[in-house]
């Protein structure tokens, strides 16, 4: 285990607070089944997926309802057993409309047919893995897309494009995100002290899928048990495997700086982190490959922190993908004071939700509930040139000049000052003292870059 | 001797000067087509980009490039005057022009469309749109934080107490600028001179409809009945069919949620 | 306990849903405690004129402030605190006997011409403080270099005080720039570090603030403390006035002022603390903020070692304000993933 202890680098991002204490000592509790599940098919970056199944259907656990629509996109699966009650428009976590699979759980929870099969087919893989990388390679990756595996940290990208890099680009360094530098979440910190194993055998796995050297797992400062726990796991292994505690800073699990902090790589603008030979996979991503791969079994549920000041009893809660926020804010002992603002994920770069008719999908990370004094209306103010945002941004921008060009609606500008460049993290907004919606505009700069490249 | 040298000094940069702009005028002169210039003193001067070109002057080259090439019709903002004035001076057809203006095809104000969250942010239509999906209860309706009135030149369209964009379609010059910039795709261009307008943009079922708004279409289907030439039922939401003619105010007055105006 | 809120109270916005709790109001109002030593100080050397200066300006331009948001169809609120700022700082850029109707005067130059005009804070691209002081300058010199005799004198000053009269005397700057170009000999010399030390506490005639090094120094700790300021602009202003003096010294200490002197005099404290610092008219990058306090050095050394006016603070900070945005674009940081790194 590596005692170093990387910077990000000085004076760059922030240091909220980080109330990650309501629930950092809280085992993950598993929720019963809700007496609906309402399963998006828009639950990772990409095409949505197109629903297999119609209103009276049957589903079994683990049961394909909606089949990937293309390379990047992922399949969806029943997250337990019993019928079909609706097909239709339901609101995501973004806010758009997105098909959505309505589930009634008959309550017996059966796992369809094809997860034993797929256990018992892919019983030896690992050993395969061992002996025949190659070959096995290619049986991980369909085993993770089959498992309909998205990037749990947040930004949900389909996990099997990850682990199929094309072959000019080899993988060195498998990074096992367990930063989680947002906060008031506790998800990924749980994983890690309760199931470090799991997530190790899920990390070797995505390894030897890789083809990669060398595995970091990254570990915040603040998290000194997981880290611990982390380190008893990767104690075992051979090879170049090693914990790396980070200061902690946000945004430090942000991919492109934790690699800049970790290997002091920096990924060239507009590339990947493969362009530099490294992938970066959550903790909870691992443990969904490993269960994928031992188990057969796809992704059917998530450790979603359900925290803030206004959550009665906040807590780490395992639920199945679909649970309705009102279900898990139920679970929580409903609001103990009227919330402001709701967020899913954390409050950094989560969604504001607009009520809690919205259900969990495999990037809620968490569902935060934040009252009128940490999150009333703001008034923005014309910027002052104070410079602070200058100092925070993680990615060198001067989000101050930005903001001018893109409420002046200059977007040729701003895209001249790499506003394709920004992360959407949220430190500049954090630290803006005129209150500034930075990321918002920033949002808009991208999208307008992102429309412009499209174009022929 | 002193005011000799002043005199020199002051003479001699002059004339150095006047060399200067000599030399200038003569070898950096850009030779343009007069023509331009008078054919753009024809076009309305507005720059709003509707005719395909990067504004009037531009407009006025492609039609000198090749004359007859470019149609004299393209300038919804100056209509059958401007072609016409075109079309003389080219010795072209001037061709048909039917002005169009700007509808917005919503009339949920802020009384009659509730809002589903309070929306804190850049005051933008698309920003709103993108944020949480737009803060109207209604997602198809117009959020009025004016992205159309910002970009239209000619100052047509207004954001009303209920914060709802409205076309003045006696200002609007029909360049179709608003059309691009609304995220939600509810204004269209009209003939001019149409008074009957459905003012529902909602393809959602009745009951959806009803809930979020009191004016919205909720697919009743009486108008289309009532005027079966002219309105069409697009699902569940009624739409005038511009081509033909509505001249029917039993239509406008026996619209259950008083969706259809007469304005 | 409801699982479902109440209708339409949720707040939906962009991320992030966190803040740092920090304002324009709370800078201000860090500011505004980070003068108050210097403030003691005026009151203290000058007494009553000077507290008279500091109230008719800071009202002044709070109204004017008001009156011109009103004016404009903005909202009127003086909330930000940035007009008690200018007022405070236009203060202390005047000198103590002034007529109160001259400093009114300065108030709506600054607040009405330099700020409000321009669209009100965070776009004036210059100081409105300095530019309210740079208009009384050129309007009204005499009054502006007349300057009252503070209660304590520097040793090195006693001489002057009695040789002149009782009441006004030149400044340090001014009485140097007098003497040399009647073709006399420097009038005075900074030979000991307790006559340096008094400079340094502020026994000299001067700007009702900008006398005491000290006290402003103590005010800009609490501000670098606050993070309101960064450390580059007045270190490399007062850098350069530095290196400047001692260059002009080494060649010709007769007719040039030591370079301590050059630093403990005038408003090169107040300058490269509290005017340079400005945020809104200075650069966002702390490269940006070095060049930009190193040119304020420069430019101030320039015009009172060769320009007409004893003291050219004022005048170079305004001057450098007009670059800010080309230091801005010229000092960009580099992109993450643009460009080299090793």
């Amino acid at each position: 285990m590596s005692a170093s202890k990387p910077k990000l680098s000085p004076n760059v991002g922030v240091h909220p607070a980080y109330h990650k204490e309501a629930t950092s000592a809280k085992p993950i509790e598993v929720m019963p089944l809700p007496p609906l599940l309402r399963v998006s098919m828009s639950q990772h970056l990409g095409k949505p997926a197109l629903p297999v199944v119609k209103k009276g259907d049957t589903v079994l656990r683990g049961q394909v309802i909606g089949e990937a629509a293309g390379f990047v996109s992922a399949a969806v699966h029943a997250p337990t057993s019993g019928a079909v009650k609706d097909v239709a428009e339901a609101p995501t976590a973004g806010g758009i409309m997105a098909l959505a699979v309505d589930i009634a759980p008959d309550g017996r929870d059966a796992w369809a047919p094809a997860v034993e099969e797929n256990r018992r087919k892919r019983a030896d893989l690992l050993a395969r893995l061992r002996d025949d990388p190659a070959a096995a390679r290619k049986e991980v990756v369909a085993a993770v897309a089959d498992a309909g595996i998205a990037g749990m940290g947040g930004a949900g990208f389909p996990t099997h494009v990850k682990l199929s890099p094309p072959p000019d680009k080899p993988i060195e360094t498998l990074i096992i995100n367990g930063a989680e530098c947002e906060p008031y979440l506790t998800a990924d910190d749980r994983l890690m002290v309760e199931r470090a194993a799991e997530i190790w055998q899920g990390a070797l796995i995505i390894q030897a899928a890789l083809g990669a050297k060398r595995v970091r797992v990254a570990v915040e400062n603040n998290k000194p048990r997981a880290a611990a726990a982390m380190g008893a796991a990767v104690a075992d292994s051979a090879g170049d495997c090693a914990v790396v505690m980070l200061e902690t800073m946000y945004p430090q699990g942000a991919e492109k700086q934790q690699i800049l902090a970790i290997l002091g790589r920096e990924v060239p603008s507009g590339g990947l982190p493969m362009d530099v030979g490294v992938v970066v996979e959550n903790v909870g991503t691992a443990l969904a490959v490993r269960d994928a791969v031992v188990n057969g079994r796809p992704l059917t549920e998530r450790v979603t922190t359900v925290t803030g000041p206004c959550v009665a009893e906040p807590k780490n809660v395992l639920a199945r993908l679909g649970t309705l926020y009102s279900d898990l804010v139920a679970f929580c002992g409903g609001f103990a004071r009227p919330p402001c603002k709701i967020v899913s994920g954390g409050p950094m770069m989560g969604l504001a939700q607009s009520g809690l008719d919205v259900s969990t999908a495999k990037t809620t990370s968490g569902l935060v509930a934040l009252p009128r004094e940490l999150v009333g209306a703001f008034v923005s103010m014309p910027c002052i040139s104070c410079g602070r945002c200058v100092e925070a941004c993680p990615s060198g921008l001067m989000p101050c000049e930005l903001s001018q060009m893109l409420e002046a609606e200059d977007y040729e500008a701003a895209a001249g000052c790499n506003v394709a460049d920004c992360i959407e993290c949220g430190c500049c907004a954090y630290v803006c003292p005129a209150r500034r919606p930075l990321v918002q505009h920033m949002r808009r700069g991208k999208a307008w870059v992102a429309a412009q490249r499209r174009k022929p | 001797m002193g005011i000799t040298i002043a005199v020199l000094t002051l003479g001699g940069a002059g004339l150095v000067c006047a060399l200067i702009l000599v030399v200038a005028d003569r070898f950096f002169a850009v030779h343009e087509d007069p023509r331009i210039e008078t054919l753009t003193a024809l076009l309305p001067g507005v720059n709003c980009g509707a005719c395909g070109f990067g504004g009037c002057v531009e407009y006025a080259r492609a039609l000198l490039a090749v004359v007859g090439a470019t149609p004299a019709n393209l300038c919804p903002a100056g209509g059958a005057e401007t072609a016409h004035a075109v079309a003389a001076m080219l010795g072209i057809e001037a061709g048909a022009t039917d002005k169009k203006v700007a509808l917005v095809l919503c009339g949920g104000d802020s009384a009659r469309a509730p809002r589903r969250f309070l929306y804190n942010g850049v005051a933008d239509c698309a920003a709103a749109h993108a944020v949480g999906g737009g803060d109207k209860l209604c997602r198809h309706g117009c959020l009025g934080y004016g992205s159309c009135a910002r970009v239209c030149p000619a100052g047509a369209v207004e954001i009303t107490a209920g914060q709802l964009a409205l076309v003045h379609a006696d200002l609007c010059i029909g360049c179709g600028a608003c059309v691009k910039t609304c995220p939600r795709k509810l204004i269209r261009m009209i003939p001019a001179g149409r008074t009957i307008h459905v003012l529902c943009n909602s393809p959602e079922k009745g009951p959806a409809v009803k809930k979020a708004c009191q004016v919205g279409c909720i697919g009743c289907t009486l108008c289309a009945k009532l005027a079966p030439e002219a309105i069409q039922m697009n699902g569940f939401l009624a739409a005038v069919d511009y081509a033909r003619e509505l001249d029917n105010q039993e239509v406008v007055d026996k619209c259950p949620t008083h969706c259809i105006v007469r304005r | 306990m409801s699982a479902e809120p109440a209708a339409v109270s949720l707040i939906v916005s962009s991320s992030p849903h966190a803040h740092s709790g920090a304002s324009v109001r709370r800078i201000m109002l860090d500011v505004i405690i980070a003068l108050v030593p210097a403030l003691a100080v005026g009151l203290y050397l000058f007494g009553w004129n000077a507290l008279r200066l500091v109230v008719v300006c800071v009202s002044a331009c709070v109204l004017i402030e008001a009156l011109c948001r009103k004016a404009m169809g903005r909202d009127p609120g003086v909330g930000d605190l940035s007009a008690v700022v200018t007022g405070v700082l236009l203060a202390f850029n005047l000198p103590p006997a002034l007529p109160g109707w001259m400093a009114v005067i300065g108030c709506v130059f600054a607040i009405a011409v330099a700020k409000q005009i321009f669209g009100g804070l965070g776009y004036n691209p210059f100081n409105p403080a300095l530019v309210g002081r740079a208009m009384l300058l050129v309007s009204f010199p005499v009054h502006m270099t007349t300057w009252a005799v503070p209660a304590r004198l520097a040793s090195v000053l006693e001489p002057a005080r009695t040789a002149v009269d009782a009441v006004t005397m030149a400044t340090p700057l001014g009485w140097a720039k007098t003497s040399l170009s009647a073709g006399n000999a420097l009038p005075l010399a900074l030979d000991s570090v307790a006559t340096a030390w008094e400079f340094f506490a502020g026994f000299k005639p001067g700007c009702i603030g900008e006398t005491s090094g000290l006290a402003l120094l103590i005010g800009a700790a609490y501000l670098l403390y606050r993070r309101c300021i960064g450390w580059q602009t007045p270190v490399f202003f007062v850098g350069a006035v530095a290196v400047f003096a001692a260059i002009l010294w080494r060649v010709d200490p007769a007719r040039n002022l030591h370079p301590v002197f050059h630093v403990l005099t005038g408003g090169v404290m107040i300058g490269a603390f509290f005017m340079a610092t400005d945020m809104v008219t200075s650069p966002v990058t702390r490269a940006g903020m070095a060049v930009f306090g190193a040119g304020c050095g420069v430019i101030t050394m320039l015009i009172r070692a060769w320009g007409g006016y004893p003291e050219g603070v004022s005048f170079a900070i305004l001057l450098m304000n007009a670059v800010t945005p080309l230091i801005n674009k010229a000092t960009r940081p580099r992109v993450f993933g643009h460009g080299r790194r090793k």
